[in-house]
């Protein structure tokens, strides 16, 4: 039997069992394969290469895109961990070219600048695996169907304010708990009022969880805020601006990651958090105007 | 005797899968973050994960010297992906400055099947695992690229670019997959290391 054994790339499986690998994580956004180093030596368990972080992107405007292929190719070559790259809501060609550059998971995210109104990437057309953005349990099952192998909560990235994070995180976990306690009749209403595919939705009654990981991303600046993302129930961070915008982000790299593995332990938490320096300065949300917040792209 | 106890590494990683299929086979889990969480164990499970991450982890917080000196004193051990990195005494394409906590004589190659857009399933035999192949996802999964004499190989990876590299293996009561069987639902990996450690206790 041995020179006919199938082997397939690219199933669902395989993408989502990539992101159950990062489990208890954090991935890093880094704009260079300086920054990429300093991410794996801190004990990233992946990076995303950016162009700039999200507070860059919000104090300097304009439109922003899928990152420079060189500056992609230059991280994969600085690491060994995975790497992951943004592409814009709607832009299935960025997403093409990613893939083709070896990058191992694409966010199709809402820091960059929407390239479509009206719909998203169809991610089950790709080999490589998407994480997708997501408010709510109807976001996160839209994404689901469309092919996301990884749903993280958007959070409002660039402002170093954790406040939107959880509310996302609340959000969904609470629209997976009501879903359990709904009967058949009760789910077929529930899937129209979520704007969501039957099928996921029943499974996530039956199921008590999302098919996919949940991770949390948008505002972590913190060890502190990291830990109470994963007690709210996220299976791993993000972090964007809050490492490389702060004072000093090799050691508040680690802590992260530390605060991350023992978030149930106050005394950790408090013991990675001594002497970090300056956190990122952070934005209060009722000062962005709600059409600059990223939150709100992606339908 | 009474349900073994198997601690499962818990500094990040697919550790809940572990735990689960662990739990299913009749044995009884817990985390494992700090060395105290060693007493007591009659087995230890490595899980997948980012393995750079899992070992700074352990150095970090004085767990990597006590897995060794349990490793070495006869504690069974199983390992799938990272864990297959961490139990290796020799690993290439890795970090210069990735430690391990080793326990198999053999050279482990990470990253061995390429980047995530090449990650795949396929069937493994899998010696002393009855009941046909097993069905095996491999996630920017290692090999093993050289296993000393004492290593018995338990399966290799059929067909493909990659025919004929090993993928399984045991040296005594320390057992590595380069793929995840926490992820299938095939159970039958985990009951043999079930089984060894119920042998060994």
């Amino acid at each position: 039997m041995s020179e006919t054994t199938p082997s397939t790339t690219g199933t669902d499986r395989v993408k989502r069992g990539m992101a159950e690998q990062l489990k208890g994580g954090v991935i890093m956004d880094v704009v260079d394969a300086a920054q990429a180093r300093i991410a794996e030596d801190a004990g990233a368990v992946a990076v995303m290469a950016l162009e700039r972080v999200p507070a860059d992107i919000r104090a300097q405007g304009g439109i922003a895109r899928m990152s420079d292929p060189d500056m992609i190719d230059g991280i994969i070559a600085a690491v060994s961990i995975p790497v992951m790259a943004k592409a814009r809501i709607g832009h299935f060609v960025e997403a093409r070219v990613l893939q083709s550059l070896g990058v191992d998971y694409i966010d199709e995210s809402e820091v960059l600048t929407p390239a479509d109104e009206a719909h998203h990437i169809v991610k089950t057309d790709f080999t490589v695996p998407f994480v997708c953005g997501a408010t709510d349990l109807g976001e996160a099952l839209r994404r689901i169907s469309e092919g996301a192998a990884m749903i993280r909560s958007k959070g409002e990235a660039g402002t170093g304010n954790v406040v939107e994070a959880t509310r996302h995180m609340r959000s969904i976990r609470a629209g997976i708990r009501r879903l359990s306690t709904l009967d058949e009749t009760e789910l077929y209403v529930a899937a129209k009022e979520l704007r969501a595919p039957y099928d996921l939705v029943l499974e996530v009654a039956r199921t008590g969880k999302l098919p996919t990981v949940l991770f949390t991303a948008g505002g972590i600046a913190t060890p502190a805020d990291a830990a109470m993302m994963m007690q709210l129930g996220a299976d791993g961070v993000f972090v964007g601006s809050g490492i490389f915008k702060s004072g000093d982000p090799a050691q508040r790299a680690a802590a992260i990651v530390q605060a991350t593995t023992f978030h149930d332990d106050p005394s950790v938490i408090a013991k990675v958090s001594r002497g970090l320096g300056e956190a990122m300065v952070g934005i209060n949300i009722d000062q962005i105007p709600a059409e600059q917040r990223y939150a709100n792209r992606g339908w | 005797m009474s349900a073994p106890r198997i601690g499962v590494l818990a500094l990040q990683g697919d550790v809940r899968e572990h735990r689960a299929v662990l739990e299913a086979q009749g044995a009884r889990t817990s985390a494992v973050r700090r060395p105290e969480e060693l007493d007591g164990l009659d087995g230890l499970v490595l899980p997948g994960g980012e393995s750079t991450t899992i070992a700074k982890l352990a150095h970090r917080w004085g767990l990597l010297e006590p897995l060794r000196a349990a490793v070495r004193g006869g504690l069974p051990a199983y390992g799938s992906c990272a864990g297959m990195i961490l139990l290796a005494d020799r690993l290439l394409d890795a970090p210069a400055d990735q430690q391990t906590i080793g326990g198999l004589d053999v050279t482990v190659r990470r990253n061995a099947f390429g980047r995530q857009v090449d990650s795949f399933e396929s069937e493994v035999d899998v010696a002393g695992v009855p009941g046909g192949p097993v069905h095996a996802v491999f996630i920017r999964a290692p090999w093993v690229e050289e296993a000393g004499e004492q290593v018995q190989v338990l399966g290799r990876v059929s067909g493909g670019p990659a025919d004929g590299r090993i993928v399984a293996v045991r040296q005594g009561s320390v057992v590595a997959t380069s793929f995840h069987p926490e992820l299938t639902g095939d159970t039958r990996l985990h009951r043999l290391f079930v089984e060894l450690v119920r042998a060994a206790a």
